[in-house]
Order: C-alpha cells, then sequence, then structure tokens
C-alpha cells in the first residue's frame, strides 16, 4: 500500500520509501528493553522502546526518548535474540512483545522487522505502542504483523492537540480509521490531564469517535502523574506541567464512564 | 456447626455435639493401617477441590471477638518488646498450667505457656542467651536457675565453644562465618504432627519401642557401637517425650491416646503435638509442614456427614491459626535484628501435584489462605503454596488475589520439589525443603561470600579490622585489578573457608544434638532418617557483580597505609547480576557451583549430606554493614540484596528480567533453596483487579517453567510504607515479604525500613 501524504511533514524525518528498498539488515536505534506486566498489552511483555519522537507532550514521562540520537544503535538481530530470551517465561505466564518508544513508527523499517520476526521467529502476540502521527508510514505488512495497536489519541480538538504535542490531530484520526477499515484490533489510550484534556467536550470528543470505529476493544484511561518530572531535569528542562496534580479518583472515574456511556470498555 | 463451650468452668470439651464416628471409620483403608504413613493416608483419602474461592465464609462473631481480644496485648507486646515472661521454670511439654486466650470462647486449646505471649525460657540452647534476655526486658535472672545451667548443667552452647577451634572463632568473629546455630535452637526440624492426630500416641510410642528393639544388637545393622547406643538413647527419649505429650493435653482435658474422632479433634491433636514442640525448643524456624490436605480429610468427613458447615469448618482453621500466630521464643534484641523482628517460621506448605498427577489442593488449603482476610494479613504462619502451572485454575487465581491483598505468600517450585523430595514434602523455614517426617537438616547458616572475596584482595585479611582471618594468599598490590589474578586467589579463600565452614557446622550439631536433642520433633520422624547439612552463602550478587566490574570495566583498589585495600573506584560500565545478561550471571552460577563442591570435599557430621541455600533473610542489612566497600562499587556497610536477588537498583529490565537471572542457578546444587523477593505496585501488575490477579497467576507460572524456584511476592507502594514508617500505629498489621518469610513491617528497624524502600520498586509507568 502506498503511503497517504502527510497534512504538514516535518522536515527533519527521513525519507523512508528508499530504506524500505534497499532491504538492508535491519537496524535501529534503541532507548532501552523492559520486561512488564499488564501495561504494554496483555500480560507479561518484552518491550522495546525505539529512540525518536516527533511529538513533544508536554505530559510526556520519557522525554529521554524524544531524540533518534540518544538512542543506541541496535541490529534487528540483537534486540530479537534479547526477546528471545523470555520466550519460555512468555509461552508459560502469556504475553508477548511491544514496540513502544519514543514513536516507533519513526523508525518504520526497523519496528517491521521486530515485529514480523517477534510474531514469526518468537511465536510471540505483538503490539504497537503508538501516537499514530506517523501512522501513514506503517505498511500493510508492519499492521499485518501487528496483533493488537495501542493508540494514543490523547484529543479529539485539533487546537489543544497541537497545543499538547506541538503537531497535527489529523494523521492520527486518519490512521485510527485506517485501522478501523483493516479490522485491526485496537486499545485506546487517553491521557487524563486537569485543565489540558479533561474539558467535558474534548472527552466526549474522543468517546463518540472512539466508539464510532468498531474495532476499538479497551479504552484505557490514564491519569496524569508526575513521575516523569525527574527526567525532564535531568535533560536540563523544566517539566511545563510540573504544578499541575494528578486528577482525582473520582474524576479519573466518572471520565472512564463517559466512554463506557458510549458503549466502550474502559479500564 | 460445632459450637464453642458456654461454660467457662467446664474443662474444654473434646467431642462435637453430634455423635462422634469411630476413629476411622469411612477412611479408605490401605498400607497406613498397618505402618505410619500418613502420605499413604493422604493419597487414599482426599478429595481434590477443583473449583474456585465462592464456597469460603467470613469470621464468625466468635472468631472475630476472640482474635479482637488479643489486640491490646499485641499493642503492649510492640510497645515493650515483650509481652510477659515466665522466667523461673525451664520449659519443657509439661512444665507450665494450661493457658487460655478465653476460655468460653476458643474451640482450640493449648498456649506455649499459663498465659497468651508470656514467652518461655528455654536453657539447653545455651543459658547467655535466655540470661542476656531476661536482663534485657527487666525481668530477674533466678540465681538458683543460673547455677543449675553454669554449674550443673552443660548447655549446647557451652559444648560449642569448648570445641571451636580457634579459626573457627576468628571467621566468626569476623563475620565470615556468620549466623551459626551456637547459642540457640537450630530449628529448621519439621515433626509430622499429622501422625499424632491419624495414630494417637499411645500407637506410635508402639511404633518407637519396635524401632528400639531392633537394636537391641550392639551393631544392629552394621552400625557402630557408638551409632547404637546413641540411637537407643535417642529413641527412650523420643518415647519418653510422647508420653509427656500425652499428659499435656490431659491437662486441657484431651486423652491424645487414640486417634482424632472428628475434625476438630484433628486439628486439636495436631497442634498439640506441633504446641509439644513449640515448648521445648526454640528453633530458628519452628515450621509446621504440610497439613491442609490432611486436616481437610477429617473436615470433608464431617461436612459430609453433616456434623460441620463450611463456617464451622473455617473457624476450626480460623482457630488454629490463631494460636499459631501466638507462637513465641524469648530472644535478645541482636538476634532481633539478625532476623528482622521477632520470627518463628511457622511454616505450613499448601497445594502441590501429587505424583499420580491429582493437584493436592482441598477446600482446607483455600481455608488457610482465607485466614489472611478473616484475621488480616500477618507473617505467621508462613503461608508457602508449592507452585505449580498445573495447580486448578481457581486456587491459582486465589492465592495471586490473596498476595496482591496482603503480600503474606510466598510460592516454591513444585515442579523442582516433586521429582527431587516426593509429593509430601514441606518446606521448613523459608526454602528448605524435606520429605515430612523422612528427612530433617542441620542448619547451618550461611558464609559471607563477598567478604571471601576482600580476603582474595587483601590476601586473608579482614578489611575492616585488618586482621589475618583467611589464609595468606598474598595481598594484590596491583592498583587496577586483574580479573585471573582476583579470581585464583578468590577460589584459595573458598578452598579454605569451606573448610572452615564445614567444621564449625559438625562442630553445632553434635552438640547440638547432645544437649538440646529435638526429641519431640524426632519422635514425630522415622527412626533412620535422611538428613542434610544445609549450609549457606550470603552476598551472591555483590560477588559476582564485584567479579564482573573487574572482568568488564577497570577497578582500581585503595589502600591504607598497611597496605589493606578498603575502597574500589570502576570506571566503566559492566554487565550486572539480575538482568538475564549471561556474561554476569554465569559468574553467579559458578560460584554458587564452585562453593557447593568446595563444602561436599569435607565430611559431614552424622553422615549428612551436603547442601546449601542461597538464602539471607533480612539479615542481608547486617552482612552488608560488617562488610567493606566491594570492586562492585558498593559503599562500605551499604545492605546486601535479600537472598539470591540482584543488587539494589542494578536491575534495569523489570522484575521478570531478574527473576530470570536467578533462576538461572542450579537448584542441584542449592539444594537448601534459592530465595527470590519481588516487589511490584499494583499498577505494575496490570489496570484491573481480574488482570493483577491472572497477571501474577501468569509470572508464577512463567517463573516455574523456566526453572524458578521461590519467590516472594510484595505487592505495594511506596508511598504506603514511608507512610507506615511514619505513622506504625496506623498500619499495626503491615507485613511485607523478605527473603524467604513474611515481616511485620512496623517491627523492622529504622534501618531495614528504610532498605526495604529503596529496595527497586519494579515500577511501570
Amino acid at each position: 500500500m502506498g503511503t497517504a501524504p502527510f497534512r504538514s511533514p516535518p522536515p527533519s524525518f527521513p525519507a523512508t520509501a528508499a530504506a524500505a528498498a534497499t532491504r538492508r539488515p535491519a537496524g535501529g536505534s534503541v532507548h532501552s528493553w523492559d520486561l512488564s506486566t499488564g501495561v504494554d498489552g496483555p500480560g507479561t511483555r518484552f518491550t522495546a522502546f525505539l529512540a525518536g519522537c516527533p511529538l513533544r507532550c508536554l505530559y510526556c514521562h520519557n522525554p529521554d526518548t524524544w531524540r533518534m540520537r540518544s538512542g543506541r544503535r541496535m541490529a534487528a538481530d540483537a534486540l530479537v535474540a534479547e526477546a528471545a530470551k523470555y520466550r519460555a517465561f512468555i509461552a508459560a505466564a502469556g504475553g508477548g512483545a511491544t514496540l513502544s518508544g519514543g514513536e516507533p513508527l519513526l523508525q518504520p523499517v526497523f519496528a517491521g522487522e521486530l515485529l514480523h520476526r517477534f510474531k514469526h521467529e518468537l511465536g510471540y502476540h505483538t503490539a504497537l505502542d503508538t501516537s499514530g502521527f506517523l501512522g501513514a508510514r506503517a505498511t500493510e505488512a508492519l499492521l499485518a504483523d501487528t496483533d493488537l495497536v495501542l493508540l494514543d489519541v490523547k484529543s479529539w480538538d485539533r487546537a489543544l492537540y497541537r497545543r499538547l504535542t506541538g503537531r497535527d490531530l489529523g494523521p492520527t484520526l486518519e490512521f485510527a480509521r485506517r485501522l478501523a477499515d483493516r479490522g485491526s484490533t485496537v486499545w485506546l489510550r487517553f491521557v487524563l490531564v486537569p485543565g489540558l484534556t479533561d474539558d467535558p467536550a474534548n472527552i466526549e470528543g474522543v468517546a463518540a469517535f472512539a466508539a464510532s470505529l468498531g474495532n476499538v476493544e479497551r479504552v484505557d484511561v490514564l491519569p496524569f502523574h508526575t513521575l516523569g518530572a525527574a527526567k525532564w531535569e535531568a535533560l536540563g528542562r523544566r517539566f511545563p506541567l510540573r504544578s499541575t496534580r494528578p486528577p482525582t479518583a473520582e474524576r479519573t472515574a466518572a471520565v472512564r464512564a463517559v466512554f463506557a456511556g458510549h458503549g466502550l470498555r474502559t479500564v | 456447626m460445632t459450637t464453642a463451650p458456654t461454660a467457662p468452668t467446664a474443662p474444654a470439651p473434646s467431642p462435637a455435639p453430634d455423635p462422634a464416628p469411630a476413629p476411622w471409620q469411612g477412611f479408605a483403608e490401605g498400607p497406613w493401617c498397618d505402618r505410619i504413613d500418613v502420605r499413604d493416608f493422604i493419597q487414599r483419602n482426599y478429595t481434590p477441590y477443583e473449583g474456585d474461592a465462592a464456597f469460603l465464609a467470613g469470621p464468625t462473631d466468635r472468631t472475630t471477638a476472640l482474635w479482637e481480644g488479643l489486640g491490646p496485648l499485641f499493642a503492649e507486646e510492640r510497645a515493650k518488646g515483650v509481652y510477659d515472661i515466665a522466667c523461673d521454670v525451664p520449659s519443657s511439654i509439661t512444665a507450665h498450667a494450661p493457658g487460655y486466650i478465653d476460655r468460653a470462647r476458643e474451640l482450640i486449646v493449648g498456649l506455649q505457656t499459663d498465659a497468651p505471649l508470656k514467652r518461655a525460657i528455654m536453657p539447653y540452647g545455651g543459658w547467655r542467651m535466655v540470661a542476656g534476655a531476661l536482663r534485657t526486658y527487666g525481668y530477674p535472672v533466678s540465681a538458683e536457675l543460673e547455677k543449675v545451667f553454669t554449674e550443673y548443667r552443660r548447655t549446647h552452647n557451652d559444648g560449642v565453644f569448648d570445641a571451636y577451634t580457634p579459626e573457627i572463632l576468628a571467621a566468626r568473629k569476623a563475620g565470615i562465618v556468620t549466623g551459626l546455630p551456637d547459642a540457640y535452637g537450630r530449628g529448621r526440624i519439621i515433626g509430622d504432627y499429622r501422625r499424632v492426630a491419624l495414630y494417637g500416641v499411645d500407637r506410635l510410642i508402639a511404633a518407637k519401642r519396635a524401632e528400639k528393639e531392633e537394636l537391641d544388637a550392639p551393631r544392629a545393622g552394621g552400625r557402630t557401637v557408638e551409632e547404637v547406643i546413641r540411637l537407643r538413647e535417642e529413641l527412650a527419649e523420643q518415647i519418653r517425650a510422647l508420653g509427656e505429650l500425652k499428659r499435656m493435653a490431659a491437662a486441657y482435658g484431651h486423652d491424645l491416646s487414640g486417634p482424632a474422632r472428628t475434625g476438630r479433634e484433628a486439628v486439636q491433636w495436631l497442634y498439640f503435638a506441633y504446641l509439644a514442640a513449640v515448648k521445648e525448643q526454640n528453633g530458628a524456624a519452628m515450621s509446621l509442614g504440610r497439613t491442609s490436605t490432611f486436616l481437610d480429610v477429617y473436615l470433608q468427613r464431617d461436612l459430609a456427614a453433616g456434623r460441620l458447615t463450611e463456617a464451622g469448618a473455617q473457624e476450626l482453621v480460623d482457630d488454629f491459626v490463631i494460636k499459631l500466630r501466638l507462637v513465641r521464643f524469648l530472644r535478645t534484641p541482636e538476634y532481633d535484628e539478625l532476623f528482622s523482628g521477632d520470627p518463628t517460621w511457622v511454616t505450613e506448605s499448601l497445594a502441590g501435584i501429587g505424583e499420580d498427577g491429582r493437584p493436592l489442593v482441598t477446600r482446607t488449603s483455600f481455608r488457610y489462605l482465607q485466614t489472611l482476610y478473616n484475621l488480616g494479613p500477618a507473617p505467621e504462619p508462613n503461608m508457602t503454596v508449592l507452585w505449580s502451572p498445573a495447580l486448578p485454575r481457581g486456587f491459582k487465581e486465589f492465592c495471586a488475589r490473596v498476595s496482591i491483598d496482603t503480600s503474606s505468600v510466598q510460592y516454591e517450585s513444585d515442579e523442582q520439589l516433586r521429582p527431587r523430595f516426593g509429593d509430601d514434602t514441606a518446606i521448613a523455614c523459608c526454602v528448605s525443603a524435606m520429605p515430612v517426617g523422612r528427612q530433617m537438616q542441620f542448619f547451618g547458616a550461611r558464609v559471607n561470600v563477598a567478604k571471601a572475596l576482600l580476603y582474595a584482595v587483601n590476601g586473608g585479611r579482614d578489611e575492616l579490622t585488618g586482621a589475618q582471618v583467611g589464609p595468606d594468599t598474598g595481598a594484590l598490590t596491583g592498583d587496577v585489578l586483574d580479573y585471573e589474578e582476583v579470581a585464583a586467589r578468590f577460589d584459595a579463600q573458598l578452598d579454605w573457608l569451606a573448610g572452615v565452614y564445614v567444621h564449625a557446622l559438625n562442630v553445632i550439631h553434635y552438640m547440638h544434638d547432645k544437649y538440646a536433642y529435638e526429641r519431640l520433633e524426632m519422635a514425630l520422624h522415622d527412626r533412620d532418617v535422611r538428613r542434610t547439612m544445609a549450609c549457606g552463602i550470603a552476598g551472591l550478587a555483590v560477588a559476582a557483580d564485584s567479579l564482573s566490574a573487574i572482568r568488564y570495566a577497570r577497578v582500581t583498589a585503595h589502600r591504607d597505609a598497611t597496605g589493606l585495600a578498603t575502597g574500589y573506584t570502576v570506571e566503566g560500565d559492566y554487565p550486572a547480576y539480575g538482568n538475564n545478561d549471561d556474561r554476569a550471571d554465569a559468574l553467579a552460577v559458578r560460584l554458587v557451583e564452585d562453593f557447593m563442591a568446595k563444602v561436599r570435599e569435607h565430611p559431614a557430621y552424622r553422615g549428612a549430606e551436603h547442601t546449601q541455600s542461597v538464602l539471607t533473610i533480612t539479615s542481608n542489612v547486617v552482612y552488608g554493614r560488617k562488610t567493606g566497600a566491594t570492586p562492585d562499587g558498593r559503599p562500605a556497610g551499604e545492605p546486601f540484596p535479600p537472598g539470591a536477588n540482584p543488587m539494589n537498583g542494578r536491575d534495569t529490565h523489570g522484575y521478570v528480567a531478574a527473576a530470570l537471572s536467578v533462576a538461572k542457578l542450579p537448584y542441584a546444587e542449592a539444594e537448601d533453596g534459592i530465595s527470590l523477593t519481588s516487589t511490584v505496585t499494583p499498577q505494575g501488575l496490570g489496570r484491573t483487579r481480574e488482570e493483577r490477579i491472572a497477571n501474577l497467576a501468569g509470572v508464577l507460572d512463567g517463573y516455574t517453567a523456566v526453572g524458578g524456584f521461590h519467590m516472594n511476592v510484595n505487592v505495594l507502594d511506596r508511598a504506603t510504607l514511608l507512610d507506615a514508617m511514619e505513622h506504625p500505629e496506623k498500619y499495626p498489621q503491615l507485613t511485607i515479604r523478605v527473603s524467604g518469610y513474611a515481616v511485620n513491617f512496623t517491627r523492622l528497624t529504622r534501618e531495614q525500613q528504610r532498605d526495604v524502600v529503596n529496595r527497586t520498586f519494579h515500577h511501570s509507568l
């Protein structure tokens, strides 16, 4: 499938069509990898955080993954070998492998290779954790190798999205519709940030959109937290939301109820 | 339903209101009828339960009133250190008059002394520990008893110190050999307390007499003259102890001559047997065994006959567990610091799979865990689930739920245990497996291998005192440590250490058998038991990381004026143990294998087979304090991680990666157990309760599948712990699992609390 044009392609992005065509052994920039349970998709998962992200979310808790060059260059072989160490464990425990970041689709060839090998070589259930902003770079082959997309929609309001992330909302919505059209399983993620994303109209908009897609298996409403603040400081930056408090449990429950009201399963 | 006696003055009644059956009525017969064989009885008679927890009953008003009545006593104990001491009578099975919590309400009776939480003195292990504890807590030290136990009657402690060599004393003083049971009861022996319920005491005495008669010939069975004499004396003592057990029970109005007839009697008989053991021995760990599925046979029979309801069955288990929570020993504050609080390790092993493939899960396995809800979380009894992926799903999910709610359960791999020890195996203390009634161990505490590594650098001199403790292998003089040089000298220091260590343990256990023999516990064993010499190592992660740093980074030693290396600088990165990275993990594996091989070279007392553990309880804090800076960059005095855990904060890929590193340690070379403590936040297991339960059960399946042995699971958040440090009164029951057992967080020292808080919180955000 061809690539859909960006509404406003950032000039700094490397071209991907050429990279896809060269068929060199895949490698990429990796921030880290981790074993996690219950937070990056179902069960216990090998989660690789790829380095680099086109967004600059105000509430980002991983600002150390923003720049591709701050990651470690790794061959796909090495990362697959690392993931392979957990086959027996994950087979018994239930789980799989997740590509997260950063934005994994900033390195679509690398990401595609990893998902393909996680799924077919290691037999893992695969998940892709993405903002959707670069969804156009996800080839059909990549999506066929992805069992679950964790899609972070952040906002329904275009102006708010730009304020939150510095980018356009359009590509994310387009990607969401594409996933719906091809029947990909999606878990939608929505970070609830008091004073930013918690406007009732915004929540209602996201919920209505999610419900309209038909392929959203569940919605994770994630209460904003400040535990990433230290990472901003370590990078010499001020955490923009340092004075924002996490939402109350009641408020979070109320937001979940809005999604549930649209027939969506929320957690 | 079984009801409580109503008249406080009546002798405690034993029978249920309805007519009791004949003792073995309705039980499937088998070889167990003709010989002492509890396992055979269980296998022929138990009813596996494959359902979920929905059948369970909450606490009755009676249970709640009884338990809450103890609240003020616990508070007073917490404030004073001990609630009370029976300071003038050396304890024995019959030394103390019957004691009650609330006689009108108790279903299961019996206390160690004549009042709850009143601690007994047990001087046969050593008088100094007793006198020290009495003075510490402001109780009089009886001049008469002091005279008896210092002039007329020798103790285990006296014997040990007569026979220790200067080398052992130096190693002990330096803390490279440490935690030895040379001044108190060794523990980790599990009497088969079920035998008393199944057979009654008279039958057990007859069986012991028969065992003794077989030894009438001076060299019976090809034994040495000395062996025969010792065994005959021990059997005579065992028979005497069984008689005292009957007398003790009679004082409570129960006749233990014959088998138990009802569920209530089975619980009571079994508890009396255990109680006799803890009246006489203050062993470091006084574990219960594997009792739930055994008792289930009796409870099930009563339920089926309509003599008991579910609430009544749960009430019996709750009452039994209340008694187990009251077990106390008199110890010194130094001892409590080493062991983090006041542990008794009343370990109960639940579930597992039978050799025929049927799960050994019964409703009573659930009922035991249910006590953590009915009575609230608690470190004792030490609930230990023998885990297998083949356990019924309903039970697995209930275990995971209880772990998430209480952090009071530990898990050991039934897949490692069953092939080696059979399906009637129980855990003593934290991770020490033994077939119940057929095997015992000589508890050997541990050596500090991190310190041994420093001795390698310093040519056998202690890094804190400068004293020559180990052999003089020549101090390394180069600034930058060379891996091959260090490794060769480390090997030599470990050779020496293994020899000193086994020698010390032989002395200890010879003397313990001689002066503080566990007559009641051993009366509930077969005569010809398998014995293991349970060695152990502490500081595994620190030693492995130090070797890794020397090999893969650049480590510079800093020496004082006498040439003693006391500090190290690490330049560059090195792979750390705990990240599922073979470069580092292989160093830990090799250290376990090497030390086991070295220990095996030294003959063990009484033909014991050598084993070892990688387990430190929370003594990791004390061991760390007594160990200088290490080449991995750890500063002097900083705590070691517990058990086989990676060094705090060095495992950077999550607790599953850390668990896989630990799972590489070969259980065959550490059959006394390998302990892993995992601490996760609730969020780190999933977003919903159902997800967390399923995911935790999955993690336990995964760890078992990759050959892991033991896992403690703490599910809590940092904020809770910090708040508990500041406001202990708000969290009287806050339990966390550390290494092989659970501790009450508010009873830890501040330093230990900080250690727990600083320990990696695997926190996925």
